[in-house]
């Protein structure tokens, strides 16, 4: 294989990656608070293009962007003050089937409010043909935003859990639930705020990634799955894992498609994600210790 | 919803009109309204709920009102299954229009003749009629054709040596199936003979994979939103082979979705997809024009081949009922033998051994100028 084919199938897994990781932090960020799966993240990216292409049409792009990020987060936080906070007794196999019920509604209303056409926002930079040229690989200059944007959102995160006072009550909440409450952290504030933060993220990355991947009521799902895959690969509220075990899967699944027919690419990813489980059953990156003193 | 509160504003209007008017004929549909499909279906069901308005407002057929029972399937061969015996063993319906994909058709197609139902798919794998089933019938042009059509056009521009993409369902196995059988005949070579799923939302490790086998020109056999993505992802990698598709390509959507990336596109279509550039001679056009209008003032989107297909197999069945009354086993039979019908997909001549009634004259080669259709002529 020669150094620009190269170079262009370890780009194009990059842009896979990429996507894969902004779902996986979603899924990590409601894990850390409350200890579910919160199996509507797909959904998030999904109303996030929704919203931005809907808004794109009387807006600037910037402003339809950031509108659909504010209108996901206050869609997760309505989520979770609608169906989660009121459960007297949430154990952790209700609120998942709570999620699922969510995703359900979420995509049948997306569904009767946006029909079953494919949409998708323009090219941030250039259009659709328009590409940077880089050792011989051919690259869409939209690619440079997936990236930049998953960088920008990965940095932003690491600074509020390691810098602010929120982010430290947040980690507290995911270390120890009665622990934290007893020293004041406000919990339930908390876990609404986690699932704020997910929408947002999910939204953005939904926004951000449409012009490449378009957007359609059903496009939550199948990007779940591969981000609970990598949520799982990475450590289930490892957020740093996520990152790496985003990037490698989405590599390798492009270096696949390179020797093996493409239809083995999902293959690829589950026999991963098999072997994992039975080598690591905590996830790549993170302290079997920890993982044992979790619930879920 | 909108479509499900529609229906069920038509059901409950149905004991009124029981009292006054003689008991409707009852129609099936099976469309992926929803689903990875929803391009197909959507058209479809929409075109033929105008049918079926338009033809009840003037008094329906031989004095009865039709009802159209309508299930959405999303594309999934199980669901349309459950939905095909509700139709057959419940509805007890007069005949069923659709599944819209190859893979439900098929799945579908003996329940349809074990009830002794008429099915009038919308289709495109040869399959599907091959061998023939006395009640199944299709009405979109087989899928042979379209890859004749195509191969013939590859011949005369030199090219021998293309990359082959399909997507892992009905309609991209078939296709596969048709390419595979018939690229030895006109001296094609498959460099490259790749599927990939039909949920893919980037395409570039596989078109990737196509650059490395330097192919002389790109065929791609899918219906679902990847035909433009694997179109937009080939030129972003400077990919610049000429680009050939499936008839499944013949939705402006797909055109509007991959935007510049999709000028010049080679596929193969219905007269429907170009019916205002017909030339005023054409045995179709007066058909296709009068489509088009209806559909375009009532639905403000643009006319496909597939909504087209939901047109032709109403039609079909309209006619055959007009001539011979609303009996099952005369219908079956009118429909075999009919000829010379002029739909939106070609003219249909149905016999005893053919039940699609299309020949290959059925497709134009269309290509993509300025992001509308145009007939490619030469």
């Amino acid at each position: 294989m020669t150094l620009d084919l190269a170079l262009q199938y370890l780009v194009a897994g990059l842009t896979y990656g990429a996507i894969y990781v902004v779902v996986a932090i979603g899924f990590n960020i409601v894990y850390s608070a409350t200890g579910i799966i919160n199996f509507a993240q797909g959904e998030f990216v999904m109303l996030g293009g929704m919203i931005a292409v809907q808004a794109s049409r009387s807006m600037p792009l910037p402003a339809a962007i950031a509108l659909a990020v504010a209108a996901a987060a206050a869609v997760g936080a309505l989520v979770e003050v609608a169906f989660l906070r009121w459960l007297r007794k949430p154990t952790v196999l209700r609120m998942v089937v709570i999620t699922i019920g969510v995703s359900i509604l979420l995509r049948e209303g997306a569904l009767f409010l946006w029909g079953e056409g494919v949409r998708s926002l323009p090219y941030f930079t250039g259009d659709e043909v328009s590409s940077v040229g880089i050792l011989g690989a051919r690259i869409s200059p939209q690619v440079f935003w997936v990236l930049g944007t998953v960088a920008l959102i990965v940095g932003a995160l690491e600074w509020f859990y390691r810098r602010t006072l929120l982010g430290w009550e947040m980690q507290a909440c995911a270390a120890n639930k009665d622990a934290a409450s007893l020293c004041g952290v406000p919990v339930r504030r908390l876990v609404t705020l986690s699932f704020a933060m997910a929408a947002a993220i999910g939204a953005l990355a939904g926004a951000v990634v449409s012009p490449i991947t378009y957007t359609s009521y059903a496009a939550g799902g199948p990007l779940a799955i591969k981000g609970f895959t990598v949520a799982i690969l990475g450590g289930l509220g490892n957020s740093g894992g996520a990152v790496a075990a985003g990037l490698a899967l989405g590599v390798v699944e492009s270096f696949a498609v390179s020797v093996l027919p493409a239809a083995y690419k999902d293959v690829v990813t589950l026999s991963l994600l098999l072997a994992v489980l039975v080598v690591r059953p905590s996830g790549l990156f993170a302290s079997g210790e920890a993982a044992r003193l979790k619930e879920f | 919803m909108n479509r499900l509160l529609r229906i069920l504003a038509l059901l409950a209007f149905v004991p009124v009109l029981a009292r006054a008017a003689p008991e409707p004929i009852k129609v099936g549909a099976l469309f992926s309204v929803t689903g990875p499909a929803a391009f197909l279906g959507a058209p479809e069901a929409r075109t033929l709920e105008m049918r079926v308005q338009e033809l009840n407002a003037k008094g329906g057929i031989a004095g009865r009102p039709v009802q159209l029972v309508l299930k959405d399937t999303g594309a999934s061969p199980e669901k349309a299954v459950s939905f095909a015996r509700q139709l057959i063993e419940e509805e007890k319906v007069f005949a069923i229009i659709g599944p819209s994909t190859s893979g439900e058709s098929m799945a579908v197609k003996a329940l349809a003749e074990e009830g002794k139902t008429l099915l009038l798919s919308a289709a495109a794998a040869e399959a599907i009629v091959n061998p023939v089933l006395p009640h199944v019938f299709k009405v979109a042009p087989r899928d042979s054709y379209a890859v004749e059509v195509l191969f013939q056009r590859m011949k005369k521009m030199g090219i021998t040596r293309i990359g082959f993409l399909s997507s892992n369902t009905g309609f991209g196995k078939g296709g596969k199936e048709q390419v595979e059988r018939l690229a030895p005949q006109y001296g094609i070579t498959l460099a490259v003979n790749d599927v990939y799923d039909k949920n893919a939302t980037d395409l570039t490790a596989e078109v990737t994979k196509l650059k490395a086998a330097s192919v002389q020109a790109i065929l791609n056999w899918s219906i679902e939103p990847a035909q433009s993505i694997v179109v937009k992802n080939a030129r972003q990698i400077g990919l610049t082979v000429p680009i050939f598709q499936s008839h499944g390509f013949a939705n402006l959507q797909y055109v509007k979705a991959a935007g510049s990336a999709a000028e010049g596109v080679i596929f193969p279509a219905s007269r429907i997809v170009v019916a205002d550039q017909l030339q005023a001679g054409n045995p179709q056009k007066p058909v296709v024009e009068a489509y088009r209008k209806a559909y375009e003032a009532r639905y403000g989107e643009d006319v496909s081949t597939f909504g087209g297909h939901a047109w032709d197999a109403f039609g079909i069945l309209v006619q055959a009922i007009e001539q011979v009354g609303p009996d099952r086993v005369k219908v079956r039979a009118a429909v075999e033998n009919m000829k010379g019908f002029v739909g939106t997909a070609g003219i249909f001549n149905f016999s005893p051994t053919d039940h699609n009634g299309l020949d290959i004259g059925a497709f134009e080669l269309c290509t993509v100028k300025n992001g509308r259709f145009a007939p490619l002529g030469g």
